[in-house]
């Protein structure tokens, strides 16, 4: 017992020791200072959203182009995604709800479309959906994990963007904040 | 620095992260063999043993899109383990790799816990012989935990 608790307090203390010395090194050789204005730089957010061409499940050519007027939600996701397929099916009610105000384009990231095509099937997605490029993701400032949404609205100017699965909430008060301004 | 910052993280205890609260001991996805804390290794870590030079071999076990946009300075595209494709991708890229080096791989197409790929790969690897499989731990995804901070990465697409 006693080796026992002398060994649980010498870690604690190693552990501790060892904390303060990784914060000093990390510190010093971790993030970069200018990591907060390489994140600014990378952002579209307050600039007008790039443009597109891509073809979507159907082999249509979908523009982002046709949709200025319409607030856009431009959802990135991918059939391996499981966050992203939480959400999806909310969006499409939105798509429904909203109507001709709000335009929902998912942008698959899946390697292959097949795969693509069988989660739209399972949700019953009814908007566009396009098959996503790494340029694209790049110049909407780096996809690198999904899911990844952008509100664009109706001038064709980003408006936000969320990381992750967990802003639905945030997404529809954002759309909704525009739509109101849009004199819907 | 990278040096001995990598000597002061192997020679701390790997509970001492799990008991900050930084990581959960052990985790593990429906149907897969779950990756040991021992096994894990943060992302700052690598970064500096890149920047020092001594890199490892790194493997991105995910999607090729993602690999495509961003990824680990020096990593070889491995993946995705989902794929029938992506597992024959992965026993090629490996096959002639000395199965007692130190291998890294990684993924951040997801959050961890739901990552499709990592858990497989890291299982995969061990089933093929390798001694020294180190994951990248990215809680949230590449782009958080790896690209936003800084760390060495190339870019394209």
């Amino acid at each position: 017992m006693l080796r026992a608790g002398f060994g649980r307090a010498r870690r604690r203390a190693s552990s501790a020791v060892c904390g303060v010395v990784l914060g000093a090194l990390l510190l010093a050789a971790g993030p970069a200072r200018s990591a907060q204005a390489q994140e600014q730089a990378r952002s579209v957010v307050g600039r007008a959203a790039p443009a597109f061409a891509l073809k979507d499940l159907h082999g249509q050519v979908e523009r982002l182009s046709e949709y200025r007027g319409k607030v856009v939600l431009l959802n990135f996701w991918a059939s391996w995604c499981g966050p992203c397929q939480v959400e999806m099916p909310t969006f499409a009610r939105w798509q429904s709800q909203y109507g001709g105000k709000l335009q929902v384009v998912g942008v698959s990231m899946d390697d292959d479309a097949s795969a693509a095509e069988a989660v739209v099937r399972k949700l019953k997605i009814d908007y566009p959906v396009v098959m996503g490029t790494a340029g694209m993701g790049n110049r909407y400032g780096g996809v690198y994990g999904l899911p990844v949404s952008f509100v664009i609205d109706a001038e064709g100017r980003v408006r936000a963007e969320y990381e992750g699965g967990n802003h639905v909430n945030e997404i529809k008060a954002e759309i909704a904040h525009l739509l109101a301004g849009s004199g819907r | 620095m990278g040096l001995v910052l990598g000597v002061v993280l192997r020679a701390c205890p790997v509970e001492a992260h799990a008991d900050a609260g930084h990581t959960p001991a052990v985790t593990k996805a429906a149907g897969s063999e779950a990756i040991p804390a021992s096994a894990r290794m943060e992302p700052a870590e690598l970064a500096a043993m890149i920047r020092a030079g001594h890199a490892p071999v790194i493997l991105q076990v995910g999607f090729t899109k993602l690999y495509t946009e961003a990824h680990i300075q020096g990593a070889i595209h491995a993946g995705p383990m989902v794929s029938t494709d992506g597992r024959v991708l992965m026993r090629e890229t490996v096959e002639h790799m000395d199965r007692h080096a130190l291998l890294v791989i990684y993924c951040g197409c997801c959050p961890w816990e739901k990552c499709p790929n990592i858990r497989p790969a890291f299982a995969a690897l061990r089933k093929m012989g390798f001694t020294d499989v180190k994951a990248v731990y990215l809680p949230n995804n590449f782009g958080t935990d790896w690209v936003r901070p800084g760390y060495p990465t190339v870019t394209g697409g």
